[in-house]
């Protein structure tokens, strides 16, 4: 079953078209990875399925529903880990899982045992008072993690989850997701580490300009192309990876 | 526009409201206080009555209108801008089941609830005082609420529509300072050029003052073309914000 399909998507900034007729299933179950430089219109593409923004022409069906008329609908489903943190500074970080909980209507009798829940899924557990600008960068990257799933949510959206983490910090990032994975979420994430596609997706696009340029199983890509997945990546971008 | 999700928003920002209020609200409260006791008390000892009450009696009703007028600008201006670009608190919540109707909707309403928060503090301070005559001051507090969101809804436009959080002392300077100084707090607009007179008419805090002072005197019948003056622009403005946040925020 279809989770996300895309169909001739496409979204224009203006006069600037950021994505350019794509079309893409994500099935139940599976970890589907947007690879590409920066600009390529993988977050755009991430918008457009959590409805945060429609798109110029063509059409996004999430759930089965259509992503410009059912809104609320989809995001009531789905977890979103964004790019950049939006963690709330004025709350605490109890506070912020409770507060976020609310806009999905859940009370905080279900949403307060279901935070400790994941604080310990996080390893979070000692920080639930403490303020967000307190937490190194890891733990801000681990607190959004739970609060998208705060929802119990069908779809894990993961835009970059793990940009700007050290080592350790992004293996601990992965684990989590694998442990979400093994459990059955379907996950749809954006990424530009090549390790980190071969280790969580069962399929990958890579976009570039706007278009997907190849898209398949990593391991598909790697025996057509040669070599590893990035090495598959630079032939098909045609161009050196930003840092 | 969905009125449940619209609370949800309004929730948070009562919830981030109660964390921080005792540092927000005495200086919100300090400067009305202040204008009262130095214009009232200290300019008032050399002005003789104004329409048959003592010059801090006339200014006192005013004080509730331009307080309440302050806390939501405040909120819908600089808060409601922080929250957009440095808090990035509107992506957020645009992630969740709240749309940016429900989102933008919460804002004025919040605005407005810190209207009514200020303009009843102020009320129950100059009762204190012995500055108000008639309890029929309290139906101001309605009034109140929808010139909130008068105020919301043109600093939402306002923001939709700035270059940056820099062009805000325009805002305040060329608008939100004139207002108050002309609006019939600090003395009545009869006396004045019939030019300055005719501008206030129309700008909202002119007639939620004339709500106030009207009330606090016990008359309801006078300010009925001001009130029927604030039902009006709360509806014309409506549409406006909405429109031009949805473009401003969703791209």
């Amino acid at each position: 079953m279809n989770i996300v399909s895309a169909r001739e998507l496409t979204k224009d900034y203006g006069a600037f078209r950021a994505v350019d007729s794509i079309d893409f299933d994500i099935l139940k179950g599976e970890c589907f990875g947007f690879l590409g430089p920066n600009g390529a219109g993988k977050t755009t593409v991430m918008k457009t399925i959590y409805c945060f923004m429609p798109p110029t022409s063509g059409k996004v069906t999430v759930f089965g529903m259509d992503a410009t008329e059912k809104q609320s609908g989809i995001k009531a489903r789905i977890g979103v880990m964004p790019q950049e943190n939006n963690l709330d500074p004025d709350l605490s970080v109890l506070e912020n899982l409770i507060v976020y909980a609310r806009y999905f209507d859940i009370p905080q009798k279900k949403s307060l045992p279901k935070a400790l829940e994941l604080f310990g899924f996080v390893d979070l557990k000692d920080k639930a008072g403490v303020k967000i600008d307190q937490l190194s960068g890891g733990m801000k990257h681990r607190l959004l993690l739970a609060r998208s799933i705060i929802n119990d949510p069908d779809l894990l959206v993961l835009d970059e989850p793990t940009t700007g983490l050290d080592p350790h910090n992004r293996h601990s990032v992965w684990d989590l997701l694998l442990r979400l994975k093994a459990d059955g979420m379907t996950i749809v994430l954006t990424t530009h580490y090549m390790e980190e596609a071969e280790k969580l997706c069962d399929h990958v696009a890579i976009m570039d300009s706007g278009k997907i340029v190849a898209t398949g199983a990593p391991k598909d890509l790697m025996a057509a192309h040669g070599g590893n997945l990035e090495d598959v990546y630079l032939k098909i971008t045609g161009r050196r990876l930003e840092y | 526009m969905n009125i449940k999700r619209a609370f949800r928003v309004w929730q948070r920002h009562f919830t981030v409201y109660t964390k921080l209020y005792k540092s927000s609200f005495a200086l919100n409260f300090a400067e009305p206080v202040l204008y009262l006791t130095a214009m009232g008390f200290g300019l008032g000892a050399f002005v003789s009555d104004i329409k048959g009450m003592p010059y801090i009696n006339f200014i006192a009703p005013g004080i509730i209108a331009s307080s309440a007028m302050f806390a939501v600008v405040y909120e819908c201006t600089y808060s409601t801008y922080v929250r957009i670009h440095f808090q990035k608190t509107f992506d957020a919540i645009l992630a969740t089941p709240v749309n940016i109707d429900d989102l933008i909707a919460a804002e004025m309403i919040w605005g407005a609830t810190k209207s009514i928060i200020y303009g009843t503090t102020i009320i129950i301070v100059i009762s204190l005082f012995g500055l108000v005559e008639s309890p029929l001051v309290l139906l101001a507090i309605p009034l109140i609420f929808i010139t909130g969101l008068i105020f919301a809804e043109l600093c939402l436009i306002f923001v939709a529509k700035t270059p940056g959080i820099d062009s805000f002392n325009y805002f305040y300077t060329l608008f939100m300072t004139p207002m108050f100084l002309f609006s019939g707090i600090f003395f009545p607009l009869d006396g004045m050029n019939e030019i300055v007179a005719n501008i206030a008419w129309f700008t909202p805090l002119y007639h939620i003052v004339n709500v106030c002072r009207s009330f606090a005197a016990g008359d309801l019948g006078t300010p009925m073309p001001d009130i029927a003056w604030l039902l009006v622009v709360v509806a014309i403005l409506a549409p406006y914000p909405f429109r031009l946040m949805r473009k401003y925020i969703i791209k």
